[in-house]
């Protein structure tokens, strides 16, 4: 028969030997899952810009397409830049610790914003920006909660910033075949066209409407079908597209008067 | 066979000869069929249903069970003398959850798309009960090398039934093969139309049904004696 002894000296061993190798195979193999990570990331980004590519060459398509990355703060300022030199990101402005908008972690910084919510200027959050193709679309990342777990998405806007080009969402684990469907083609399509602001420029988000977005009180470019059968997760989008965007609308201002100005200065350079 | 006489065969015959015995050869293809682990046996059905709507991710997850049920198989085996055996439950499920984890971070580094599809599924490998039933059975009492048969015969015959219903599941609920389109595009636009409900469990279930009914059928020794 085996000993007490025995016993505890076989399950020590076991155990240690068990931890190094899963400890090595954990080492080892990071670098690789990282890079698919950043690469599933990238297909995600690309796709609501309008660009559907294989995992092979996202990476590729992604330092084509976007040209710079921006953080932008609470106030609508552009804290950092980063550009895009054929693949080799460059900071061309800001402070050095300041991570690329890739990078960071929206989940750390919405935390941040949260912690001030009615003090904007109080809050260090900076936000990430992805300037696409020079700056025909802009793409802002989302980060919210839907019925099981974590929900995120991308939505590229136009020059305007208001008008929808694309999104995408994606969820960790939410219901196969009804809260799941936010990840759909179909369901992202619907986007396609809305627009973030009313006729008055106040910010109204886009509404992920339970019943078809004709039941939408107000105008139907602010809202979409919800998926039926998913309402606790249709609910978290809208909530999620709300507050994030809310934290990026005086960035949205912002650059929406600089257009103005920009093309009042075209015209009268053209006088 | 006596005793004595299987040690004069033994020295005789050269060693990959006795290794691939026939008595061995069966160790690894009686789960194929009279002895299958899903059909006959009647487990690791959770896994079965749940991760058979594509062929290819019925693959990767075949390919998964068949390394762990051989090597873990082979390691339980190795060990077998040294195993206490108050503790050979818990020295049988770490060794499984080790190779589990392993397979699961190799799985993330190189096939990224699938170990996404398979999510859950691969990590409850663990729980599958083929595994903790052949170190009991088998590994527990067995040499090796025909421990790693065993395990690998029903790895194998695991993912046999897998990539059986996953065929039928793709091809009548998606039109597709490992993503390839198979039903031309003129019979959709002569009314044809993907079932859905091939996508969903419960065809898997029946599926597995009907290969259980089928092979009882031709196979009259599975079905139990009338009491």
């Amino acid at each position: 028969m085996f000993s007490n002894r025995y016993i505890f000296i076989y399950t020590a061993v076991m155990v240690a030997a068990v931890a190094v190798l899963l400890a090595l195979a954990s080492t080892l193999l990071r670098p690789m899952q990282q890079r698919n990570e950043e690469t599933a990331t990238m297909q995600e980004l690309l796709k609501a810009a309008g660009k559907n590519v294989e995992r092979d060459v996202a990476i590729d398509m992604y330092n084509r397409t976007v040209t710079a990355e921006w953080r932008v703060d609470r106030q609508g300022n552009i804290v950092a830049k980063y550009d895009n030199a054929g693949g080799d990101w460059k900071q061309v402005q800001g402070d050095a610790g300041i991570k690329r908008a890739f990078d960071c972690n929206l989940k750390a910084e919405l935390e941040k914003a949260a912690a001030h919510e009615a003090d904007a200027s109080a809050s260090d959050a900076l936000f990430p920006v992805f300037v696409c193709n020079g700056g025909d679309t802009y793409i802002v990342p989302l980060q919210g909660k839907g019925l099981w777990g974590a929900i995120w998405g991308y939505i590229a806007l136009g020059k305007d910033f208001n008008t929808v080009e694309g999104a995408t969402f994606n969820h960790k684990g939410e219901t196969p075949g009804l809260g799941a469907e936010i990840a759909s083609e179909p369901f992202q399509r619907h986007f396609i066209g809305k627009k973030l602001f009313d006729e008055n420029g106040n910010f109204t988000s886009i509404t992920v409407q339970k019943g078809g977005a004709d039941k939408y009180p107000g105008d139907v470019s602010h809202a979409v079908d919800a998926v039926s059968g998913g309402t606790i997760t249709s609910n978290g989008v809208t909530a999620m597209l709300k507050d994030c965007l809310a934290y990026y609308v005086p960035f949205f201002k912002k650059m929406q008067s600089e257009s103005v100005q920009a093309s009042v200065e075209d015209t009268e350079n053209n006088k | 066979m006596s005793q004595e006489n299987a040690k004069t065969a033994e020295a005789s015959v050269p060693f990959w000869k006795e290794m691939f015995s026939s008595k061995n050869m069966k160790l690894l293809t009686r789960p194929f069929g009279a002895d299958n682990p899903v059909t006959v046996q009647v487990l690791g059905i959770c896994s079965a249903l749940a991760v058979t709507a594509k062929l290819q991710p019925a693959l990767v997850m075949a390919i998964s069970v068949t390394v762990v049920t051989a090597f873990s198989n082979l390691i339980i085996s190795l060990l077998r003398n040294t195993i206490p055996p108050r503790i050979r439950i818990i020295v049988q499920l770490v060794v499984i959850a080790a190779l589990v984890i392993v397979v699961d971070q190799i799985l993330k580094a190189v096939a990224y798309e699938v170990s996404k599809q398979l999510s859950v599924f691969v990590g409850l490998i663990i729980t599958n009960c083929i595994l903790m039933g052949r170190l009991e059975a088998f590994a527990m009492a067995n040499k090796p090398w025909p421990s790693f048969l065993d395990g690998l015969g029903n790895g194998i015959g695991y993912g046999m039934i897998l990539v059986i219903l996953a065929f039928f599941r793709e091809i009548i609920g998606s039109g597709t093969l490992l993503g390839y389109r198979v039903i031309p595009q003129s019979f959709y636009e002569a009314g044809y139309s993907n079932n859905g409900l091939f996508i969903l469990p419960p065809m898997a279930l029946i599926l597995l049904g009907i290969i259980i009914w089928i092979q009882r059928s031709r196979n009259k020794d599975l079905i139990e004696k009338e009491k």
